[in-house]
This record gives C-alpha cells, sequence and structure tokens, in this order.
C-alpha cells in the first residue's frame, strides 16, 4: 500500500457524476431489479431460510470469536494435506509472497479466478509491475480489465456496460471484425480467446469462498467453468483469502451452499462449485499454495459492534436490493466492495481518517432492506449508525475551535437542550411554529434558507401544525 | 514461528479481548432446526431431481439399464460425438459400437490438448441431489480426474436412481467420512456452465462444457 496518505473522493460527490448518466442508471437498475425478484422466488421457496439464516449467523460469529484457533487448524489440515500456507500482514506482503511465487515458476502469465480480495490488494498491478500479466478469466472480469475499467457489482462486475458497448470493446481489444452484439456470440468470443490461455497455463491464481479448518479444504463457487480451469489445469495454483473465509467443519457447507447461491445468483444452485483438498496425486495442480491475508481485518475484528461485518460471504444480495446503490452504481463508493456492505466494510477496513471513506456510512437512507436479505444476517444499519457515531466522536475530538461553531454542531446542541426540558421545548415549538409561516405552503415546507436548505434540497419537510396535542388536551379541560 | 503469522495470530488475540477464555463453542447443530433430511418418497426425488436439472438447461431422460446403450448412441448422433473420453472404471459393456472411445487412465494421461480436441466425455457421478439438480462427482471409478468433465464441450453424465438424495445437507453428510480421508476433490455440476454477465441476460455455456446431458437409471 502507498505511504502516502491520497485522500479518496467523497461519495456525495462520485455519486452526482453517476447520478447525471442515464445509460448507467438504466443498465443498473434493470440488472437489480431482474436479480432481486428472482432472488425472492428461490428463497420463498424453502421452508426454512430464516432457520439457514440463524445458522449461518451463528456458525460464523462462533468462527469468529475463535479466529486464531481455526486458522491454526486450517493451516495444519492444508499442509497434511500437501499445500504450503503463507500469512500475510498486508497487500504489500501478500503481493510480494505471490509474486515471488509466479516468478520462481519463470512465467510470465498466470490465469485467475475471479476475486475481491485479489482486487482488494491491487495484484494485477504488483505483478505487472514485475512483468507478468495476470489474466482475468470471469467473462465480467475480462470485460473490465479489456476496458481498464474498474468492477462496479460484487457478482456481476460489468454490470454497468451494455451489450453494445462490449461489442465495440471486444471487436478492438480481441481484434474481431465481425461480431455481434448477441450475449451468446460475445460469450462464445471470450471463449475462444481463453480457451488457448487456459491450455497452456503453468500458474493460476484464485480467491476463495470458503476454507475448512478440520479438513484444509478450499471452496470456489461460480458459473462459467473459469473457476474450474484455473483450480484444475495449471501445475501451481495460489489462492488468497481473506482471514475471515475459514469455516470450522466441513458440514458448515450444508448451510452455506444453500445460503449462498440463492442469495448471490438467485439460483438453486450455481453451475459449479469445486471443492479441493491440498493436492491430489493425477489430478489438478502438484503444487498448491494458500495466502491468508489480514489487511485490516482484525481491526475490524476488534470492533465488538463492527466484527459482524467479517461475517459477510459476498454474495451481493444487499447492493441489489438498495436503492441508493440502484441509483448510483458501484463506482461511486470509491472501494472495490461497493453498495451496503461495502459502506461498513471499507470503512473498517481502512480507517476514518481519510474523508471520502468516512462518507461511505452516510450513504445510505438506513432503510434496512440489506439486513432483511442478508444470509448472515449482518445488521448493516446498525453498524452504519455506529460508524457515523465514531465518525462523529472522532470530529469532536480532533476538530477543534472550527468543529464546535460548525452549524450542524451548534444546532445540535441546541436540539439537545430543548429535548431537555418540557417547557423550553415547548417554547421552540411555538417559535419554529411563527418562523415557519415564511416557508409553508400547504403544510409542506419545501425550501428553508442557508444552512437549513441541505435538508429541503432533496426532501419536503412537514410543517409543525398549528396545534400540539398537548395544547389541544389542555384546551379541552378549560 | 513466522513473524508475519505471530503478529497476525497476536492481533486477533488483541482484537477478541472481549471474549472470555472460557467461551464454550456453542453446538450449532443440535441449536439449528433447518431441514437436514427430506421427507419424499424414493420415486419422488427421482421426479423432482428430473424436473430440476431440466430447468437448468439440460438435457435429461429416466430410462433402464437395458435401454442405456442404444440412448447413448441416439444422443451421440444428434450431438455428433465420435471421439469419446471414457474414465478409468467406466463399465465397458455399456459403451455402443458406434464411438471412438479414448481411454484416460494414471498410467498415460490424456493431455489437455487431446481433451479439448475429443467431442464428449462419458461419466458416472457419485451423487446426486435432487432439491437442487446437483451432480457430484468424487474423481471416482467411472469418473476420472477433473479435467476430463471440464475440457470437452458435452458431457453426459449416468445417475443410478438410488444414487440420488433429497436435500443439500444429506448430500455433504455422505462425503465426510471420505474428506476427512482421502480428501478428494469434489465437484458440483448444476447444469451446463452459464454467465450472466452480459445484461443479466444467461447463456448457457462459457468455460465448461457447454451441452450436459443426464440420464437417470431406474432401480432394477
Amino acid at each position: 500500500m502507498s505511504k502516502k496518505v491520497e485522500q479518496t473522493p467523497t461519495f456525495e460527490d462520485s455519486a452526482k457524476a453517476y447520478l447525471d448518466n442515464t445509460q448507467l442508471r438504466r443498465n443498473i437498475g434493470h440488472a437489480t431489479h431482474t436479480i432481486r425478484d428472482k432472488r425472492k422466488d428461490v428463497v420463498d421457496e424453502l421452508p426454512d431460510w430464516e432457520a439457514l439464516r440463524e445458522a449461518g449467523d451463528a456458525i460464523k460469529t462462533q468462527t469468529m470469536r475463535h479466529l486464531d484457533k481455526y486458522l491454526l487448524q486450517l493451516e495444519e489440515s492444508i499442509q497434511e494435506a500437501g499445500g504450503q500456507v503463507h500469512w500475510a500482514r498486508d497487500a504489500e506482503e501478500a503481493n510480494q509472497i505471490i509474486t515471488g511465487l509466479v516468478k520462481d515458476k519463470k512465467v510470465n502469465e498466470a490465469v485467475k479466478v475471479k476475486s475481491i480480495t485479489t482486487d482488494e490488494i491491487g495484484l494485477n498491478k504488483a505483478l505487472a509491475e514485475e512483468g507478468i500479466q495476470a489474466l482475468e478469466t470471469d467473462l465480467a472480469e475480462l470485460i473490465v480489465q479489456l476496458a481498464g475499467d474498474e468492477p462496479s457489482h460484487i457478482l456481476v462486475p460489468a454490470i454497468h456496460k451494455n451489450r453494445a458497448e462490449i461489442r465495440e470493446l471486444f471487436k478492438e481489444k480481441l481484434n474481431k471484425n465481425e461480431l455481434s452484439d448477441r450475449p451468446e456470440d460475445l460469450a462464445e468470443a471470450a471463449r475462444l480467446y481463453l480457451r488457448k490461455k487456459f491450455l497452456n497455463a503453468k500458474v493460476g491464481i484464485s480467491g476463495a469462498n470458503f476454507a475448512v479448518a478440520e479438513t484444509g479444504t478450499v471452496a470456489v463457487v461460480e458459473s462459467e467453468g473459469n473457476g474450474r480451469m484455473c483450480t484444475t489445469l495449471p501445475d501451481t495454483l495460489i489462492t488468497v483469502m481473506g482471514i475471515e473465509k475459514v469455516i470450522p467443519r466441513w458440514r458448515d457447507f450444508e448451510v452455506f451452499m444453500q445460503l449462498l447461491p440463492r442469495s448471490s445468483t438467485a439460483e438453486r444452485m450455481n453451475p459449479y462449485n469445486s471443492f479441493w483438498t491440498g493436492v491430489t496425486e493425477g489430478d489438478g495442480p502438484q503444487e498448491f499454495h494458500i495466502v491468508l491475508l489480514d489487511n485490516g481485518r482484525t481491526k475490524v475484528l476488534a470492533d465488538e459492534m463492527g466484527r459482524q461485518t467479517l461475517n459477510c460471504i459476498r454474495c451481493s444480495a444487499c447492493l441489489n436490493v438498495c436503492p441508493v446503490y440502484e441509483r448510483t452504481g458501484g463506482h461511486a463508493y470509491n472501494s472495490v466492495y461497493p453498495g451496503p456492505i461495502g459502506a461498513i466494510l471499507t470503512p473498517q477496513l481502512k480507517g476514518l481518517e481519510d474523508e471520502g471513506v468516512a462518507s461511505l456510512p452516510y450513504a445510505s437512507s438506513l432503510c434496512g432492506a440489506c439486513y432483511e436479505v442478508c444470509p448472515v444476517k449482518i445488521n448493516i444499519p446498525e453498524v452504519l449508525v455506529h460508524l457515523r457515531g465514531k465518525i462523529v466522536d472522532e470530529k469532536k475530538r480532533n476538530g477543534g475551535l472550527k468543529s464546535k461553531f460548525e452549524p450542524e454542531h451548534i444546532g445540535m446542541k441546541l436540539l439537545s437542550r430543548a429535548f431537555a426540558n418540557s417547557k423550553r421545548y415547548e417554547r421552540a415549538q411555538k417559535i419554529a411554529r411563527s418562523g415557519q409561516k415564511l416557508f409553508t405552503d400547504e403544510g409542506v415546507i419545501s425550501k428553508l434558507p442557508g444552512y437549513l436548505s441541505k435538508w429541503t434540497n432533496t426532501r419536503d419537510l412537514k410543517a409543525i401544525p398549528d396545534q400540539t396535542f398537548r395544547e389541544w388536551w389542555r384546551q379541552r379541560n378549560e | 514461528m513466522n513473524e508475519a503469522k505471530q503478529e497476525i495470530l497476536s492481533r486477533i488475540e488483541v482484537a477478541l479481548k472481549d471474549v472470555p477464555k472460557t467461551d464454550q463453542k456453542p453446538d450449532i447443530y443440535s441449536q439449528q432446526d433447518y431441514r437436514r433430511q427430506g421427507d419424499r418418497s424414493a420415486d419422488e426425488i427421482v421426479d423432482l431431481f428430473v424436473e430440476r436439472v431440466a430447468e437448468y438447461k439440460a438435457t435429461v431422460k429416466r430410462i433402464d439399464e437395458s435401454e442405456l446403450q442404444q440412448v447413448m448412441d441416439a444422443s451421440f448422433a444428434v450431438q455428433e460425438v465420435k471421439n469419446l473420453i471414457v474414465p478409468p472404471g467406466f463399465p465397458n459393456d455399456w459403451l455402443p459400437d458406434t464411438i471412438h472411445p479414448q481411454h484416460d487412465n494414471p498410467e498415460s494421461p490424456l493431455s489437455h490438448d487431446e481433451l479439448d480436441q475429443s467431442d464428449g466425455v462419458v461419466t458416472t457421478c457419485a451423487l446426486a441431489v435432487a432439491q437442487t439438480g446437483t451432480i457430484i462427482l468424487d474423481a471416482g471409478t467411472g469418473q476420472g480426474r477433473r479435467a476430463l468433465t471440464l475440457l470437452p464441450d458435452y458431457h453426459l453424465c449416468i445417475v443410478r436412481a438410488d444414487q440420488i438424495v433429497e436435500l443439500v445437507p444429506e448430500g455433504f453428510a455422505r462425503f465426510e467420512e471420505s474428506i476427512k480421508n482421502e480428501g478428494p476433490p469434489i465437484t458440483f455440476i448444476s447444469g451446463p456452465s452459464a454467465t450472466s454477465d452480459i445484461e443479466l441476460s444467461r447463456v448457457e455455456g462459457v468455460h465448461g462444457p457447454r451441452r450436459l446431458e443426464v440420464l437417470v437409471l431406474n432401480n432394477k
């Protein structure tokens, strides 16, 4: 990671540009609504969905509370099965380990399965600096890589691009003169391009959806078959995994392999799940490395309230139901983890010092839809509010005189005085009632002056009624 | 101990200082009441499996073992399969005479290019799950190593009716022992390879076999 602190743009600023892009809003709106409806159908068909969510939550929560023990057990199991385990404190260390392993094999190309963790550590760039090309093999990741773009969704990273845009990209980058914009033809073009690469690949790089402490089994869940290619055909396989992805027992899959596909791709089961345990003679890679990555995860673990964020299985259901994500898309979050889960994960991984990162917990209306769909019951709104509290506390501590005179701070101080005493509260109501007359139209305030306009710029305010309940009650007794 | 490992473990220890040393790992399985065992009859389970596999746009047929050779012959003709990959242990008397079998075995494994240039592969399976229309391979007899069912564009899989369980947990339970002992690679296949990466419109077939055919053999 770069030592120089670069400030990320705030969510509010980034979102504005994306909100103006009607094509993008159409693409994202269509995608999120389609998958949202499909998810509901396959979830509703399970009578024990809530029990499965409870179990998923319980297993993950228990794992986090004993994370060190499970990691040590995982290490032992993988080594016993013929794999090699590496530990990386941060992105830089992980990249060094992986780059070193690839260089040892004297190759200048590696095939990759889609992995957000490798995006998080900037692995492709680190490899490129050493002259190694990391070839993305997931269709959407390939699109994003060829376009020199960034992923915008956890599950479908190229969701912001439509078929016409993809056709133009493939025509240029894959040297296709004739190509239709039918998804079948575009997928075929990618198949032909990547097939040669798979057959000659010496090194494969993957992420991991789960790894079982008890047996050392690693799982990759996917649809296209590129995951199977990368984890089966090369001689050497390198897997990068966040330390929170460990699960205790093989049997835990009976819960997660029901929760994940239905929440993620909205299928009963996604086309391919690969489970491998170390190396198997005569079948698949004969050399297997796994890199266990911290990179801020232990900071998340240290926050008792925020800890549940680590339970995430990266299904992306929360993105698809989020009214904010649906309108801005993933790029506005300026993070590899977009949407509601990103709004709580990114600030905890990176810290709240960066203004852009600290703006993420505010990228929510706190409607709670994300919590309702989360397959492991992460209470995202609760963590959002918790993080907002931390941000305000931070400001109060470090802001000095300037922040003491900030209108919001003064406003909150006054309000807390008014709310603390009933006489003062009633007096404040009276003042507000006469003060609002200038701005009220048919019981609605749609334009307030000065600092308060920040509120009414984006929503109407209901005017305070002419009489409160208490006033009416007193009158009635007279 | 390696420095990074030591530091990560001590960071975790500090982070978890709120967790009492006496914290017992709760027995998750006795507490949770999701379904672990289905309640359908054997025949209903097979029907459900056939229905769910078909929904993935795979071809699926329920046949008697005596019809097997003839059905395979017809399928291979339709799919234009001549050059067929056959894993070790696959019953030779099931194969129709019209194809050219290419046998893979540990002593002389077929190359990736040979697999790529074949017309298809035929295998048995280790288990199947009706609830999700999933076939499970564990690289055992009649299935072969993983690459065999990956590189050919057409996969015909033979499932015995008594190999089908109803629910996902029943499926995982069956492999608990072998995973702990031999640890074979396990692959779940639910329909042909697919993508929804372009405008979420589903395309059957990207890198794995684009055509999946499943033959369910009725119990004798």
